[in-house]
């Protein structure tokens, strides 16, 4: 007997998607998020400017890695068959993550993690600003611990945007180059689906065009601030809904998921 | 006739066990043995940074992971709080971190070897961190204030890491026949490397001088080597592994256990540098420096800037 086939299409083929595995969807790009930029923030462990700001990068590290545990543990919860956030994190493959194509972004020197970071920051703390009031208990309970951390993320990138962008010649025009490069994936950052569609009719996820209005606020402020120019919206990438990523990320995994693929039957 | 003096009063105070103070007198000589011995203990701690940090990408489960992070992480603190200490004594972070790269101070050796497997993640934790601590307990008691206030702080935390690492071992021995042997082999590289980190015999000890006296140093390296090892052994038996010293043997009549002999020519192959991954380490350290460069002196410009409008304001 065959079995159902299962959802990757996004229930394009006939199926129609339940509010259960569109919330599992939802789970996983949170989740996948926050896990990938809890990797690249672990890679400057000993590589940051001082050591003050090293431990300040790992900590913003650990904080991203504990959302990314909490969402990747209830995508198993409810999907209901026994997968653990190890099991998400380590044995999926590229097509089947979900983070958004910012998130993936190589560090590049220190104002390209700082640029990177302030416009993701500047999202999610919008994002779990409004998810708070999530009719699901779990993603709302999530959001309000998760905001405090945003917050202050969101602040130590904005800070050090001001920093760069008014401190000498050469941060100033650091600095801009790094929002200019990045600013091509800030638009994969609002996309939505019928993932959307089901959960914000449920009152379980918000209009990611709500959010995108709140978002300019904020980088417009925090550029002016840092007397810096906001790039012309040119041709935006996408892709990160249907798991299509940039080449950086498989290895990104590659090297994550080394031990779990290959000593399958260990514990750790 | 003074500095006699004064000399007497200090060594009186050190006698009844009173904290000597950084605005306190102190000899030229006990001043620099701090400065050497607390600057060489904090650049132990930022370049131990490296080989943890060597398995934090790939760290096989995101408990593991995090924990391991946030180990690294408070070793970054223990760095931060002994360059604080160390500069009580009338020398800059900047001044410390330049005598690291120039290799006129040292870390410990220990840290010139590789993290081959994630094993190593637990036998760095059980062993170096172990060894470290029988060494900082003994340091907690040391003479000169803000150095023994810092060792009670750091080895609350250094506790917690030794078990986290016993933890990773003790599990892999007891796992797959893989794990089981990269857990043995991790065992087999750090010992004898582990217990040189307490430094040469007493009887060829070169920095020992008056820092006994001085009460900067409680015991002696054979004293806490001693020490590590009867603690040690008997956890490596509970789990299964074999300590690689076939002379290892409790003596009834010591007390203690006896154990074979260290090879000193490799342990000062690799304080001289010629360990496998000495240039590796300073290289690291001094390219993460040199790319903060303008990140460090922008934040500089931007703060200098800002009281500048202040004071126009």
């Amino acid at each position: 007997m065959l079995e159902t086939p299962p959802l990757a299409n996004g229930g394009r083929e006939g199926l129609k998607m339940t509010t259960k595995d569109a919330l599992i969807k939802y789970c996983l790009r949170l989740g996948d998020t926050s896990l990938i930029l809890g990797q690249r923030m672990a890679e400057w462990c000993s590589n940051g400017p001082t050591l003050e700001e090293d431990i300040a990068l790992t900590n913003l590290s650990l904080d991203f890695f504990g959302q990314a545990r909490t969402m990747l543990s209830y995508a198993g919860e409810l999907e209901g068959k026994g997968k653990s956030e190890d099991d998400f994190a380590f044995k999926r493959n590229e097509r089947e993550f979900y983070n958004t194509l910012l998130s993936e972004r190589p560090n590049g020197h220190f104002g390209d993690t700082i640029a990177r970071n302030f416009l993701h920051d500047a999202f999610l703390y919008h994002l779990y600003s409004a998810l708070r009031n999530s009719k699901d208990e779990i993603i709302a309970a999530h959001s309000a611990k998760s905001i405090k951390e945003v917050t202050y993320h969101l602040r130590h990138s904005s800070e050090w945007m001001v920093r760069l962008g008014g401190g000498t010649e050469e941060s100033h025009q650091k600095i801009q180059d790094s929002i200019n490069d990045l600013w091509m994936f800030t638009g994969d950052l609002f996309a939505m689906n019928e993932v959307d569609e089901i959960l914000i009719k449920e009152g379980i996820a918000v209009n990611l065009k709500d959010i995108k209005k709140n978002w300019d606020n904020t980088v417009n402020e925090v550029l002016h601030r840092a007397t810096l120019q906001r790039p012309e919206d040119a041709y935006m990438q996408s892709g990160s809904l249907e798991g299509r990523h940039a080449e950086c990320l498989g290895h990104l995994l590659a090297e994550m998921q080394f031990l779990p693929r290959a000593y399958p039957e260990a514990t750790w | 006739m003074e500095d006699a003096k004064k000399l007497k009063e200090f060594q009186a105070k050190i006698d009844a066990e009173i904290k000597i103070e950084p605005k306190d007198w102190m000899p030229e000589d006990y001043r620099k043995h701090l400065q050497r011995q607390i600057s060489q203990h904090a650049h132990s701690e930022v370049i131990g940074m490296q080989p943890e940090g060597n398995w934090i990408s790939r760290a096989p489960s995101l408990r593991a992971k995090v924990v391991l992070l946030a180990k690294i992480q408070d070793e970054a603190g223990h760095g931060q709080y002994l360059y604080s200490a160390a500069e009580t004594l009338g020398k800059s972070r900047d001044e410390y971190i330049e005598e690291l790269q120039t290799e006129k101070a040292k870390y410990s050796s220990i840290f010139n070897y590789p993290t081959l497997t994630w094993a190593d993640m637990g036998a760095v934790g059980w062993l170096v961190d172990g060894a470290a601590i029988v060494n900082q307990v003994s340091l907690q008691r040391t003479s000169y204030g803000p150095y023994a206030r810092a060792m009670v702080r750091i080895c609350k935390e250094e506790s917690f890491h030794q078990r986290q690492g016993y933890e990773i071992i003790a599990h892999m021995a007891q796992g797959t026949p893989e794990q089981k042997a990269m857990a043995q082999d991790a065992l087999n590289r750090f010992w004898w490397p582990s217990i040189m980190m307490f430094g040469p015999h007493d009887s060829d000890s070169p920095n020992t001088g008056n820092a006994t006296k001085w009460k900067i140093k409680r015991e002696t390296n054979d004293e806490l080597r001693q020490k590590f090892i009867d603690k040690t052994v008997g956890q490596a038996e509970i789990i299964g592994l074999t300590i690689p010293d076939p002379d290892l043997k409790w003596n009834e009549a010591r007390g203690h256990y006896d154990f074979g002999k260290m090879d000193w020519d490799e342990f000062w192959n690799v304080v001289k540098g010629n360990g496998p991954c000495n240039k590796q380490r300073l290289d690291h350290h001094k390219k993460a420096h040199a790319e903060g460069k303008w990140v460090r002196e922008a934040a500089l410009t931007y703060a200098h800037k800002e009281k500048q409008k202040q004071l126009v304001a």
